[in-house]
C-alpha cells in the first residue's frame, strides 16, 4: 500500500476560504512585511445596507402626481433658523462637505467653491484654515472649527457664513487625523504653524471642552464673537445618532450635521474606516427621532453625508427627515477623481482607476488629493467648478423628478411614507415597511 | 474709564461694546464689574484696550484676543486666552485648566497657578505662571513659549513639536518625546525678556529647558510603543 495518489484519482477541486479570502491573505502578508497598518482615503467600501435597498412608491390611484415640465417642486433650504441671525440660504438641498486645503490641493479647494456657487450652494473648509482661493470662489462658505485649530482666527470666523463645530465623522469616529510629510508644503506648514515635511496630527478631541456642558459654553463663545450672526453647526460621526443629535441641541446648535461609515476621509487606518461608525442609512431615523422627541424637526436643521451619490439618494434622505444632504467624495469623482483617463499612472502606482485611495501620499494623477505643483496643474479649477456645478444640477433635477413622482411640491414634503425597503436589514434601518408588506421590523405590526 | 456691569447690562452688550472698539479709539481704559464667573467675557476683541475685569471669570475669557490688554482681577476659568493672536492677558489669581489653548500670539500672564493642560496645542503664544501647573501641560505645543516659575505636573510636553519649555522647579515627569535640552545664553536672554514681559523677578539661570526630541515627528513603527 502506497498513500501516493495515481494522477488520474479524482482531486477535491481546490476551495477559496471565504474566511481567509485573497484579499485577506495579501492584507496579513502586507502587515508581516511591513509592521504597520493600512493608511488611506476615502470611506467604508464594504458592502453596507445604503439608500439602494429603498424604493420609492410613487403616486397611483390613492396620491396623485405632480407634472414634471409644468408644476413646480422647490428645492431651497434655509439652514440655521434656530439662533443665528442670518441664516444661509441654499437653493439646493445639496452642500459640498469639508475638506482641508493640504489633503486637496488649492485649485480642489477653488473648484468646489466655484461649483458650489454656481450651483447655489456652499461649501466648507476643513483642518487646515480658510484658503482666499476657496473663500473667494464661494458665495457660501462654512467654517470649520476643529480639534487641531490649525488656521483658526477670529477674522476667518467673522467672515465665513456658518460655523461648523467638528465632533468626528463617519469614517473614523473618535478618532483624530494624520496628515503625511509628503503633503506638507511650505503653505500647508505655514498655515498649521508647524515645520514643513513632518508628519502632523490632528488630535480626536477638543482641547478646550470636553462635554455637551462644555461645548455648550464654547458655541456661546463662538456666538459672542461672532455677534451671533452665524449659524453654528455641530458634526458627528455616524455612533449614536439619538443622543449625539439630542446632545447637539441640547448644547445650542442651530445644524446637526450627521456623517455615516460610508463618508470619506484624507488618511486613516483601514482598520478604523471598516471598522467603526454605523451605515448612512441608519444614522438618520434615530437623529430625527430625537429632534422630533425635543419638538426640534425642521427647527434644528438636520444633513446627512456618507455615500451621496444621486438624486435617488438625495430624495431618499430628506424622505427620512433630514432637511439636506452633504457630499464631498461625489464631489471629488464629478472633478476628475479615480477617472479611467490616468490609468496607465493609477497602475503605475499599483492600482486601479476607481480604486485609488492612497490620498495621503499626495501622488493623485488626478491632481486632486495633492501638493506636488506638477500633479495639482492638471486640474483646471474652472472646468473642474463646471463639471461639479453640472453634477449638482443633475442631481437636484432627479430628486425632484421624484418628489413629483411622489406628488410633492418641495422635496422636503417627501416623507417615510413614500418609501418601502427591499431588504429586511434596511426596512429596520430606514423603518419603513419592507416591500409589498406592512412590516417593519423592530415596529411590532 | 468706562465701566460695564455685567450683572446689569449683559454680557452681549459688554463683548459688543469692546468689539465696536477700534485701533484708533480714543477710549482706552474699560472696567468689567460684577463678571460673577460669567463665561466668554472680553472675548474676540480687536484694539489696542486696557479691560479690567474685577472679580473671576467663568470659561474662556479673552478668548481669540487681538491687541487689547485684559487683566482679569481674580480667578480664571477653563480656556483663558484660548487662541489669542496678540496683545496680553493677565490673571491675577489662578487659572483652570487649558489657559491659552491653541494661542497663536500675545501674551497670557498667570500670577497663580494653572491647572492640567496648560497651553495645549499653543501656536506662538508666550506664557508665564508664577505658580505651578498641572498634568499635560504643552500637550502637542507647536510654536511659542511656556515659563513656569513653580513646579510642573505629569507628561510635560506630550507630543510636543517646537514650543520651548522653561521650569524653575521640579517636573514629575516629561511626556512622550519631551527632553531636557540645554540653556544656551540665547535662551537665557529670551528668558529673561520673557519674565520682564510678565514683570516676574527670577533668574534665568535658575531655569531648565524642555523641548522636543523630534523622534516622533514621522510615523515609526518602532516608536509605537511611545505612543
Amino acid at each position: 500500500m502506497t498513500d501516493a495518489k495515481k494522477p488520474d484519482t479524482p482531486r477535491t477541486e481546490p476551495v477559496q476560504s471565504a474566511t481567509f479570502t485573497k484579499s485577506v491573505n495579501a492584507e496579513i502578508r502586507r502587515a508581516a512585511d511591513t509592521g504597520i497598518y493600512d493608511i488611506r482615503g476615502g470611506g467604508a467600501k464594504r458592502s453596507v445596507p445604503h439608500f439602494d435597498d429603498l424604493l420609492f412608491l410613487g403616486a397611483s390611484i390613492s396620491r396623485y402626481p405632480l407634472e414634471g415640465y409644468r408644476e413646480k417642486c422647490a428645492t431651497n433650504v434655509t439652514l440655521g433658523t434656530r439662533f443665528a441671525k442670518n441664516p444661509i440660504e441654499l437653493d439646493i438641498p445639496i452642500t459640498i462637505a469639508g475638506m482641508s486645503f493640504g489633503a486637496l490641493s488649492g485649485a480642489a479647494k477653488e473648484g468646489l467653491g466655484r461649483g458650489a456657487t454656481a450651483a447655489g450652494t456652499s461649501t466648507t473648509t476643513g483642518d487646515g484654515g480658510m484658503t482666499e482661493e476657496e473663500r473667494g470662489h464661494s458665495k457660501m462658505l462654512v467654517y470649520q472649527y476643529l480639534p487641531s485649530r490649525y488656521g483658526m482666527n477670529p477674522d476667518d470666523l467673522r467672515r465665513c457664513d456658518a460655523i461648523e463645530v467638528v465632533v468626528g465623522q463617519g469614517a473614523k469616529p473618535g478618532g483624530g487625523g494624520m496628515l503625511l510629510g509628503q503633503k506638507i508644503s511650505d503653505r500647508v506648514a505655514d498655515m498649521r504653524d508647524l515645520p514643513a515635511g513632518i508628519d502632523q496630527r490632528s488630535a480626536c478631541r477638543h482641547p478646550d471642552w470636553t462635554g455637551p456642558d462644555d461645548l455648550e459654553i464654547k458655541i456661546l463663545e463662538l456666538r459672542e464673537i461672532t455677534r451671533w450672526e452665524k449659524p453654528i453647526y455641530i458634526k458627528v460621526g455616524g455612533a449614536r445618532p439619538y443622543f449625539d443629535t439630542a446632545l447637539a441641541v441640547k448644547a445650542g446648535a442651530d445644524v446637526v450635521v450627521l456623517d455615516g461609515m460610508q463618508g470619506g476621509t484624507a488618511a486613516t487606518q483601514d482598520v478604523f474606516i471598516e471598522h467603526v461608525g454605523i451605515p448612512t442609512l441608519a444614522c438618520i431615523r434615530p437623529a430625527v427621532q430625537a429632534l422630533q422627541d425635543l419638538g426640534m424637526h425642521r427647527k434644528v436643521q438636520l444633513i446627512v453625508s456618507g455615500g451621496i451619490r444621486n438624486g435617488a439618494d438625495v430624495a431618499k434622505a430628506l424622505a427620512l427627515g433630514a432637511d439636506a444632504v452633504s457630499i464631498g467624495s461625489a464631489a471629488l469623482i464629478a472633478m476628475g477623481d479615480n477617472d479611467p483617463k490616468w490609468e496607465d499612472e493609477y497602475q503605475k502606482l499599483g492600482t486601479t482607476a476607481g480604486a485609488y485611495d492612497d490620498w495621503h501620499e499626495g501622488r493623485d494623477p488626478a491632481g486632486i488629493t495633492t501638493q506636488d505643483p506638477e500633479l495639482a496643474a492638471r486640474l483646471d479649477p474652472i472646468q473642474a467648478g463646471k463639471r461639479l456645478a453640472n453634477y449638482l444640477k443633475v442631481m437636484t433635477l432627479e430628486a425632484q423628478t421624484i418628489a413629483r413622482a411622489c406628488g410633492k411640491s418641495h422635496v422636503h414634503n417627501l416623507e417615510p411614507e413614500d418609501l418601502c425597503a427591499l431588504t429586511i436589514e434596511a426596512a429596520a434601518m430606514a423603518r419603513v415597511p419592507l416591500a409589498g408588506t406592512e412590516w417593519i421590523p423592530g415596529k411590532g405590526i | 474709564m468706562t465701566t460695564i456691569d455685567i450683572t446689569e447690562q449683559g454680557l452681549r452688550y459688554l463683548n459688543e461694546t469692546l468689539q465696536q472698539q477700534s485701533t484708533g479709539t480714543n477710549q482706552k481704559e474699560w472696567d468689567i464689574i460684577n463678571p460673577r464667573g460669567s463665561h466668554a467675557i472680553a472675548v474676540g476683541l480687536d484694539a489696542p484696550i486696557q479691560v479690567t475685569v474685577n472679580g473671576s471669570t467663568g470659561y474662556y475669557c479673552g478668548g481669540m484676543n487681538k491687541q487689547a490688554s485684559i487683566t482679569v482681577k481674580g480667578s480664571a476659568g477653563p480656556g483663558v486666552a484660548e487662541n489669542m493672536s496678540s496683545g496680553m492677558v493677565v490673571v491675577e489669581g489662578d487659572a483652570s485648566q487649558y489657559a491659552g489653548a491653541t494661542g497663536r500670539g500675545g501674551t497670557l500672564v498667570i500670577r497663580g497657578n494653572a491647572a492640567s493642560r496648560c497651553g495645549i496645542s499653543m501656536k506662538g503664544i508666550d506664557i508665564i505662571v508664577a505658580g505651578n501647573i498641572g498634568h499635560m501641560s504643552a500637550f502637542m505645543a507647536q510654536k511659542g513659549n511656556l515659563v513656569v516659575l513653580g513646579d510642573a505636573g505629569e507628561a510635560l510636553g506630550d507630543s510636543l513639536y517646537e514650543a520651548r519649555l522653561f521650569v524653575r522647579g521640579s517636573v514629575k515627569s516629561l511626556g512622550a518625546d519631551c527632553v531636557e535640552k540645554d540653556m544656551t545664553e540665547e535662551h537665557i536672554k529670551q528668558l529673561a525678556e520673557l519674565l520682564e514681559r510678565a514683570d516676574m523677578d527670577a533668574d534665568p539661570a535658575q531655569f531648565r529647558r524642555y523641548g522636543s526630541a523630534r523622534q516622533l515627528y514621522h510615523f515609526d513603527v518602532d516608536n509605537v510603543s511611545a505612543y
